[in-house]
């Protein structure tokens, strides 16, 4: 059966609450914690930020934490400006990116847990390596029989305009960890994300492998465990519509055969 | 079930989300239960104008209206439509939260069986009551 309730030894229980630092704006950040070190179950541990004295992002605080108060806290970060997806968690029930998240947009305390539903690898970080082959598996690049121009491949300006709400994609898996059916049959759905990656190559003008990438993606559980629950789109930071690309592919699979 | 899990697979990450291949079916699936979802519509609206129509009827009027080979069959169409939609969408809910082998292949025959067996009662009723003398 799907698993509707945390494993016993994924529970969460209350964790340390770190000392209060002096400051008028004080605001609570509830984080998880675990450690596979330690054999602990997983905890919440409570911080608080002056936040007259942070950045205004949910980045911010957490590095201010991790610089001020408690340094083995643990969490992806690169470009903190929403480029590189490296940030993304579930932040006030919504998966999003960390850099991109305004403190001031949570009302109350700021909770803050890993991407739904991927093994933990500590604390914040989630292990992405399925999700990673499964991108692999759609093959991401440009696939030709034609021989290689001695320029480059052309594409018109419509055709280049098709790519739009896809390229601008950073992977970093909010929507697929938003998506129940990824949740329950994560093992064999690709997902919104590497099934948005794989729609940005069948519309791509210049492939030509068009046929066999619909041929790869045919199948009951990679494409069709999509039901139009449209957790991606909203949880998408890049304001992309995943579920739209999901629902072109489907168009292309009945057009090929009607 | 995760096969990421298993710390006594040793597989390559790309070996196990490839699997075995995609089955190159599913799109009938997908079809069939939009088309019969189109038919629903106006079907089941016959089926419960008759319904409604009949509401408090003697069995030798439902028999009479029945005995109208147009009525009878839109009925049976109705029903074709609904049980098969029935099957299909279920076969869905069966598919994204069985997981264990025995249940899931159980599960889906049984799912089967039901909508046929809703059908060939309900089509066999119809038609008694159609030529009934």
């Amino acid at each position: 059966m799907a698993e509707f309730a945390l494993p016993q030894n994924s529970k969460i229980g209350i964790g340390k609450t770190w000392p209060m630092p002096p400051g008028a704006n004080i605001r609570s950040f509830k984080i998880y914690r675990w450690n596979q070190d330690d054999g602990q179950n997983p905890r919440m541990d409570t911080y608080h930020i002056d936040m007259d004295d942070c950045g205004p992002m949910v980045l911010d605080a957490l590095i201010k934490i991790k610089n001020e108060q408690d340094p083995t806290l643990t969490f992806r970060r690169s470009c903190r400006e929403g480029i590189c997806g490296s940030c993304a968690m579930n932040i006030d029930g919504t998966n999003t990116l960390a850099c991109l998240k305004a403190c001031e947009d949570v009302k109350g305390d700021v909770k803050i847990y890993p991407l739904p539903h991927m093994p933990v690898v500590k604390d914040l970080v989630p292990d992405l390596t399925r999700f990673y082959a499964q991108h692999r598996s759609v093959e991401p690049w440009l696939k030709t029989t034609t021989p290689t121009p001695q320029t480059e491949w052309k594409q018109s300006k419509e055709e280049r305009e098709l790519l739009d709400g896809l390229y601008e994609c950073i992977l970093c898996a909010c929507c697929s960890t938003s998506c129940p059916s990824y949740w329950w049959n994560g093992d064999r759905y690709l997902g919104p994300a590497v099934l948005l990656q794989a729609y940005r190559w069948l519309i791509d003008s210049r492939d030509e492998a068009t046929g066999e990438r619909l041929d790869n993606l045919e199948d009951p559980f990679r494409l069709y465990r999509c039901h139009t629950i449209m957790n991606c789109a909203k949880a998408c930071p890049k304001g992309l519509s995943p579920a739209k690309a999901i629902a072109e592919i489907k168009k292309m699979m009945v057009e090929r055969r009607v | 079930m995760n096969e990421m899990s298993n710390a006594s697979n040793m597989k390559t990450p790309l070996k196990r989300v490839r699997g075995f291949g995609a089955s190159k079916t599913g799109t009938e699936h997908f079809w069939q239960q939009r088309a019969t979802a189109v038919a629903n519509l106006p079907l089941m609206a016959v089926l419960v104008w008759f319904l409604i129509a009949h509401f408090g009827a003697t069995r030798a009027e439902v028999i009479a209206s029945l005995q109208n080979p147009i009525i009878a069959l839109l009925l049976i169409m109705a029903l074709a439509s609904a049980c098969w939609h029935m099957r299909l969408g279920l076969q869905v809910v069966i598919e994204d939260y069985l997981h264990s082998h025995l249940a899931k292949f159980a599960a889906l025959a049984l799912n089967i069986a039901i909508a046929t067996s809703f059908f060939a009662i309900a089509a066999y009723s119809i038609l008694k009551m159609s030529f009934a003398p």
